[in-house]
């Protein structure tokens, strides 16, 4: 990749989520880095050969790195393999995925972690990071080896759609994963307060006769992680939140210093419970599609930074999953090529400025797992996301680029199209006029 | 040339939700006529020779499919019953499959019940035919909730400004959710009573008022209509115990006394006897509890008259 042709990115919106700055400025990308940022309206002097591309009108900034993605491989490339993942992170600037370690078998061994890394080499157009399962089998029961994944190549723990239900585990999980200064990721959804539930529990659900999940369900569950991690010391995720009580139990964990974040899924930033309608199975997600007032809880936590990521929670299901009576159908939604899209709703609604929404989308995310990217200065990979902002476009699932088909975006208007994306240099994706 | 506009404008009766008071009204008034005739010696029409009726149930039922298959039989329809347990299911076949296979045999009628919220309206999606909800999970019941309208008008005369309340396990009880929809469009007044676990989240924004006492939510109603609570849901699981229940939540004859002296008690059966209601006031004299089965029948006659007037003919 880093023996692609220098690209020169002229008079370009810059967004610096690092800095927080967004000035006009021109971009030098030589060797798979960011050569030279040049904040200002002065092209600057270009090397021989570099392919000139005019950023007037457009938006250049870190490339997103998306913290929740199920990309399939192994044991379900009939839903979605790393080839067809990476291609719709490309499509939607997304440079980099985590992926979830529930497959079949689970990525709770080395040798699970190899295979990922050698199939992302020879397959996947993004960075495809692995996550590791947290405990063996994802039984809940025993921890994995944090050590030994780690060094194959994992860059944190979770048991992806599943809830680390036993807190013994979850504390001892915390205890030693501390001295790896490993990543602890839990999906705050506790199972038996769940229930038979099958999306909000509220007006709604009650109305269209299904059984609904009380927000207890995550804010129990976050409670005692954050107990847990306040008594360890442990690095710390929640997943996914959902709701503002949650928001209330993390800004006090963060005012008390602990190591603990958050992410929201972009369906709980930009759907709520309505849009089930006519029991839509592709708005069924965990967490589920919540109340209006908590989604705008959510979006005004991603303002404030006190929701640290925004991630896709991309699931891609097959139709015989989603064709489903509603309560029998699979949780999961397609997400990360409109991710960046969807999250721009909440920019045009003068919810929230470039920045501060690229630092949830590309800056935080990358610190949080220790990478490099996530930052518009020389030196950084240059993964980066070229795009036009206000570029009006209708969402076709036949036209996107995932094996599966369960946009909940489905026919939405959305505005932002990505021109031009970047990984480590080399151009993955070209929009029409990219 | 016909200009008889059909009275019920819907293909489907997929629920008592998105019909007008016109529509309900439309239902009852043919159901009447129903009633007469099938109290005749002769109680057989040809309103729908020729056509296939097909009772598909994905959940067991002896009383309404009985119910659905006499109206199919009384009005001249070759009806077919078909009950698909969890068998099917676990052989793979999806409720699409199913419908699709149906479909293909040229049903003129479906009549449908799932134990799942919804999928008798996802089917209603997959075929060509008319669709009738015979019960969607916790969802919707709509013929139950007009054989309840139909007993009562015939009975009070009336249903704008009657007092009704429904008693007992509303959280679980599609006969609730479209009672509560068809009595608050014909203007009745809604009381709900049953004890906190057993009442459905954001309830008292669907048009009703809530008691947690029974003794309270009785006075001087006009009907007190009970339903039925699950044997399991009874252990512990949302109230402690039957006795328990039938303590502070069943019908008996002291409880009774505080509605309105000409008060009258429906259920919509099967009934558990000293659960949610003694014997004494079900086989009491203010008890319509039977006469809910006949309307049943009158009911569903005309619900699958009215769905044929938008057939096809040819």
């Amino acid at each position: 990749m880093s023996e692609a042709r220098d690209i020169a990115i002229l008079g370009a919106t810059l967004v610096d989520p690092a800095s927080g700055r967004e000035e006009r400025g021109s971009v030098l990308v030589r060797d798979g880095a960011i050569a030279s940022v040049a904040w200002g309206e002065a092209a600057p002097a270009l090397p021989e050969g570099a392919e000139r591309i005019e950023g007037r009108d457009l938006v250049l900034a870190p490339g997103l790195v998306d913290m929740r993605a199920f990309l399939g491989e192994p044991g379900a490339e009939f839903r979605e393999t790393l080839g067809t993942g990476s291609q719709a992170a490309a499509a939607g600037g997304v440079t980099t995925v985590l992926c979830r370690p529930d497959t079949d078998p689970p990525i709770d061994d080395p040798s699970v972690i190899d295979f990922i890394k050698r199939r992302a080499r020879d397959k996947a157009i993004v960075n495809v990071l692995p996550s590791a399962a947290l405990t063996k089998g994802l039984a809940g029961k025993e921890i994995t080896e944090f050590g030994l994944l780690l060094e194959a190549g994992a860059v944190a723990f979770s048991d992806g759609a599943k809830a680390v239900r036993n807190p013994q585990v979850m504390r001892r999980a915390m205890i030693y994963g501390r001295d790896f200064d490993a990543l602890l990721i839990n999906h705050v959804e506790d199972p038996e307060l769940r229930g038979d539930g099958v999306m909000n529990l509220g007006e709604f659900a009650s109305r269209k006769g299904l059984p609904g999940i009380p927000v207890e369900a995550e804010t129990v569950m976050l409670e005692r992680d954050i107990r847990l991690a306040r008594a360890t010391g442990a690095r710390y995720h929640a997943a996914m939140v959902s709701c503002s009580d949650s928001l209330d139990l993390i800004r006090r964990a963060k005012a008390d210093g602990l190591a603990v974040t958050c992410g929201v899924s972009i369906n709980n930033l930009c759907l709520n419970e309505n849009d089930v309608g006519e029991y839509r199975t592709f708005c069924k997600v965990s967490p589920p599609l919540r109340h209006e007032d908590e989604r705008l809880a959510m979006v005004a936590g991603v303002a404030e930074g006190l929701i640290d990521v925004i991630v896709s929670d991309h699931d891609p299901q097959d139709v015989e999953t989603k064709r489903q009576p509603f309560a029998e159908a699979a949780n999961g939604a397609l997400g990360i090529e409109t991710l960046l899209s969807a999250s721009l709703r909440l920019f045009h609604a003068g919810q929230i400025g470039l920045p501060a929404l690229f630092a949830a989308l590309s800056g935080r995310p990358a610190r949080l797992l220790g990478l490099d990217c996530g930052r518009l200065v020389a030196g950084a990979p240059a993964d980066l996301v070229l795009l036009d902002p206000d570029a009006p476009f209708v969402v076709d699932k036949r036209k996107l680029k995932s094996r599966a088909k369960n946009s909940p975006f489905d026919e939405a208007k959305l505005q932002g199209m990505v021109q031009l994306t970047l990984v480590g240099g080399a151009a993955v994706y070209r929009g029409e006029q990219g | 040339m016909t200009s008889q506009a059909p009275l019920y404008p819907h293909r489907h009766l997929l629920g008592i939700e998105g019909l007008s008071h016109l529509d309900i009204e439309a239902l009852l008034d043919r159901a009447e006529a129903y009633v007469a005739l099938s109290r005749q010696v002769e109680k057989k029409t040809a309103t729908l020779r020729g056509r296939t009726q097909i009772n598909l149930f994905f959940e067991p039922s002896t009383r309404t499919q009985a119910s659905f298959e006499l109206a199919g039989k009384r009005l001249g329809a070759d009806v077919m019953n078909m009950s698909v347990g969890s068998s099917s299911v676990k052989k793979g076949e999806t409720l699409i499959d199913t419908a699709a296979t149906l479909n293909a045999m040229r049903p003129d009628i479906l009549v449908v019940r799932h134990h799942a919220a919804g999928a008798v309206n996802l089917l209603a999606r997959k075929v060509g035919c008319s669709v009738v909800n015979a019960g969607d999970g916790a969802h919707e019941h709509p013929t139950q909730a007009l054989l309840d309208a139909l007993t009562i008008r015939r009975n009070k005369g009336r249903i704008m400004g009657l007092t009704v309340a429904i008693c007992g396990d509303i959280l679980h009880s599609r006969v609730a959710r479209s009672n509560i929809i068809l009595l608050n469009a014909l203007g009745a007044k809604v009381r709900l009573i049953a004890p906190s676990t057993l009442l459905p989240a954001g309830v008292e924004r669907m048009g009703v008022e809530v008691f947690r006492d029974m003794r309270k939510g009785l006075e001087g109603a006009d009907i007190v209509m009970m339903l039925r609570l699950q044997l399991e849901r009874m252990n512990g699981a949302f109230v402690p115990s039957p006795k328990e229940y039938f303590r502070y939540f069943g019908l008996d004859r002291d409880k009774l006394e505080l509605a309105a002296s000409d008060a009258l008690v429906m259920h919509p059966g099967p009934m558990n006897r000293g659960v949610e209601i003694s014997s004494e006031v079900a086989d009491g004299a203010q008890s319509l509890i039977r006469e809910q089965v006949e309307m049943g029948v009158a009911v569903r006659m005309a619900v699958l008259d009215a769905l044929s007037q938008h057939l096809p003919n040819v």
